[in-house]
């Protein structure tokens, strides 16, 4: 992985002391709140509902053992034991005191981990698939280009005042699992005719309170004038973007606003105008950069199937997990091994102090010391030999980290909501909670298949429900939290936005509701289909039925 | 925090000041908005009813906000 | 208190500013609104005084870019300092239209923004803090490391990686802003 040079280190060594003395102003009162807050901002440090919040950058969710150690620390010593992986692959700490925060960035920073710019009207993490490097789909590690990407971003002086936040995600495998339709700027690898790798670029993807699927703005662009496309296109929004209103803001307005030709024709003419300048990666440079994505040292080593077959045999529980839990590496005799934080009526996403420490063991112990953080807010170890699987699936298991959920209904991902958060509006985890137990027997798990359930707990998303299979979005009726649900999302390369269901649901009623649609779809699917290719099959109304058709659900209205 | 009779600031909602008068609460939330220069941030008034003598935010948001998350109960709120 | 910083000092601003005023001065180094140049071009050309104009953020410098190498004074303003439109104008006029004279920043302009400003061609500052050179000069010093090309042609890191640069490559700015390189 990426290694800071005395550049990077000095810069945010700059940073952090930049930062320093501007909370030494605002506690001194010589900056506003209004005049800080972009500030704190764009170091991460959220104002929310019971203590400061720091998001910490884990950048394209990459992360070594020796850092998720020190984010372990940090959960011990300055927060309240834990932490959270959030949908972007970033970490939160919900109890930062704002005086700690510059000493907290200072041991970050001692790691090469930084919260720079991980919220605030400005470029924010660079996001991407977790298997990167690894898949067997794969075209190209993508994460090359989104640490160019990163480097680029960084206090850039041009874009740190964007009309609103700028989110990029950017995928190396034509399965996306970095959901690139739902950002601001995704970007997909793929060969044009001439076999030639490069990127789609597609731009105005959100969600919020009104979501948009990304249009594609350029069909196959060489990767040399990666940063020049990104910064015609940066151009164009912060002069354009509308700034009278914030729910108005994002890029998604202005492009479907203009329409996708008219911002395409504004973006190409800056990028003809940029594209010959110093932001041509030199080839050098991004050999240097392609030597810290090199692959580890790994051993000659043969598929493992009859042993694995044999023991799995054996041990259920066993089979079970590598069925959800274990993916295909690209390298003969090795697997990718998921890490579920979603305990049943465990807070998704959370994990402890002690089990980050645990982890980073095992991730030096099995896998070349390196931890990936998923976008489902769960972790990955990938370099995992598979005669390593059964030893590390009993302490995963000790550990708690074993559930064999992820990709599966229980596999939820899930915002703080407003237990935590100052925007919400409902509370998002209970329910979370309330779903994972009662469908807390996995062999049903199994037999439901494939199945995404995303919670947000206000109109702002960040759960993404827009895009769940299931979506559900808490919502505030006369101080009484009601749930929305939606079907039929979907963030991968087949990416849809979900459909409402019906009206609100009190929160005692969506477990029932849940059970309505797993059993409507159990009912109705025809071979091999997943609940979602059943949903497009069949349409929504035998659901509302299903789910509404009870009289206590439309009590609920 | 909550506003104390005082004019000071307290973590714990039972000794914040309980007000009954539209006026008088404009009045202390006006004090209220002078510490923000270097105390607090925005602060404003909220709804309570009393149960046994004691303030109880109406509004879920304030609820939580005043006695913590409703999940993770094993952490108090406050040191 | 508003105080116009260049070349590292305090100075007096030898231009009037009448881009908000009924009437333009007969005489004398002025600063106009786009719409009084679009009204009185030629006239104000033909005073033979330097000149200025002040652009609001959302007037596009393309409305001024053939005329860049009129004005001594281009004022961007920020309405707000979350307004981040001009810093986008200023590399344009910087790096597109040529322009080569006085860049202001005006408006909602504070320290903690200056360095940015900085980056991407302004070169003077009417600065709202109460001790507007301090704050010039602790913007100057804040970083010393900058991974994007502006067209201020400091090296970037990237640029630097490769060794260090011969000394006529360096910086093109004024003397007081050496403290950009090390």
């Amino acid at each position: 992985m990426y290694r800071y040079d005395e550049f990077d280190h000095k810069l945010v060594g700059e940073r952090i002391a930049q930062f320093r003395r501007q909370v030494k102003r605002r506690l001194a009162g010589e900056l506003t709140e209004d005049q800080f807050r972009p500030l704190r901002l764009m170091n991460g440090v959220y104002l929310q509902l019971h203590a400061y919040m720091l998001r910490v950058n884990v950048p394209y969710g990459t992360l070594s053992s020796r850092q998720l150690r020190k984010l372990a620390h940090i959960a011990r010593v300055y927060d309240r034991g834990f932490g959270h992986f959030t949908t972007r692959q970033n970490i939160q700490y919900h109890w930062a005191k704002l005086e700690q925060v510059p000493d907290i960035l200072e041991e970050l920073a001692s790691v090469e981990v930084t919260s720079i710019q991980s919220s605030g009207n400005c470029v924010r993490n660079i996001t991407s698939d977790q298997y990167a490097g690894r898949a067997k789909d794969e075209i190209e590690d993508p994460r090359v280009y989104c640490e160019l990407l990163r480097q680029y971003s960084v206090l850039h002086p041009e874009f740190s005042y964007l009309p609103r936040k700028f989110k990029i995600a950017v995928t190396g495998s034509p399965h996306d699992r970095a959901a690139v339709a739902i950002h601001d700027i995704g970007l997909r690898m793929h060969r044009n005719e001439a076999g030639e790798p490069g990127f789609e670029v597609l731009v105005g993807g959100g969600l919020g309170r009104t979501p948009y699927i990304a249009h594609t703005i350029r069909e196959w662009l060489p990767k040399q004038h990666l940063l020049a496309y990104v910064e015609a296109i940066l151009r164009v929004y912060n002069m354009y973007g509308r700034r009278d209103n914030i729910w108005k803001a994002r890029i998604k307005i202005i492009v479907n606003q203009m329409g996708i030709d008219r911002y395409r024709e504004l973006v190409e003419r800056e990028f003809e105008a940029i594209k010959d300048s110093p932001l041509q990666v030199p080839p050098e440079e991004l050999e240097r950069i392609e030597r810290y994505f090199a692959p580890p040292a790994y051993e000659r080593l043969e598929d493992q199937h009859e042993a694995l077959a044999k023991l799995r045999q054996a041990d259920r529980a066993f089979d079970r997990w590598c069925r959800t839990n274990v993916a295909e590496h690209k390298v003969p005799g090795y697997a990718i091994v998921n890490i579920s934080l979603k305990a049943p009526g465990k807070p998704p996403g959370d994990i402890t102090a002690d089990k980050m420490d645990a982890v980073a063991d095992l991730a030096d112990r099995y896998s070349f010391g390196e931890i990936r953080v998923s976008h489902r807010q769960n972790l990955v170890l990938v370099d995992v030999k598979q005669s390593d699987l059964y030893e590390l699936w009993h302490k995963l298991a000790a550990l708690e980290l074993a559930t064999p959920n992820v990709g599966l209904l229980t596999d939820i991902v899930c915002c703080p909501g407003l237990d935590y958060c100052g925007l919400a509006n409902a509370r998002s985890m209970p329910v979370a909670r309330d779903i994972s137990r009662h469908f807390a027997d996995f062999e049903r798990l199994a037999e439901i298949g494939q199945f995404t359930i995303n919670i947000s707990g206000c109109m702002n998303a960040c759960g993404h429900h827009h895009v769940g299979h299931v979506g559900i979005l808490g919502v505030d009726k006369r101080n009484q939290e009601f749930f929305q649900i939606t079907l039929g999302g979907s963030s991968d390369e087949r990416p849809a936005l979900g459909d409402r269901l019906g009206p609100g649901l009190r929160q005692d009623q969506v477990p029932a509701a849940m059970e309505a649609i797993v059993s409507k779809y159990l009912e109705l699917r025809a071979d091999g289909e997943r609940f979602l290719d059943t949903y497009r099959r069949v349409g929504i109304e035998p659901f509302k039925a299903a789910v509404y058709g009870d009289a206590d659900a439309k009590a609920a209205a | 925090m909550f506003f104390t009779a005082a004019e000071g600031w307290t973590p714990s909602i039972d000794a914040g000041v309980v007000i009954d008068d539209d006026a008088e609460a404009e009045r202390l939330l006006a004090v209220a908005q002078t510490h923000q220069a270097r105390q607090v941030v925005e602060p404003y008034l909220i709804e309570v009813t009393l149960e046994d003598g004691r303030p109880r935010p109406i509004a879920i948001r304030e609820a939580i906000r005043a006695f913590g998350p409703t999940i993770r109960t094993d952490l108090d709120k406050y040191e | 208190m508003t105080a116009l910083v260049k070349d590292g000092r305090l100075v007096d601003d030898p231009f009037v500013d009448a881009s908000g005023a009924e009437s333009i001065p007969a005489d004398g180094p002025v600063i106009v609104s786009l719409e009084q140049w679009q009204a009185g071009r030629d006239a104000l050309i033909a005073r033979g005084t330097p000149l200025g104009i002040r652009l609001r953020s959302d007037q596009h410098p393309e409305a001024i870019a053939n005329d860049v190498e009129r004005f001594a004074v281009i004022a961007l303003e920020f309405p707000k300092f979350r307004d981040g439109r001009a810093y986008s104008y200023a590399r344009l006029l910087r790096e597109r239209y040529g322009y080569r004279g006085e860049l202001r920043a005006v408006g909602d302009v504070l320290m903690e923004q200056l360095h940015f400003m900085l980056r991407v061609g302004f070169d003077a500052f009417e600065i709202k803090e109460p001790d507007p050179l301090a704050a010039y000069r602790t913007a100057l010093a804040e970083f010393s490391v900058w991974y994007q090309p502006t067209g201020d042609g400091r090296p970037t890191a990237m640029q630097l990686r490769r060794g260090p640069l011969p000394p006529q490559a360096s910086s093109a700015a004024s003397d007081d802003t050496n403290g950009f390189i090390e």
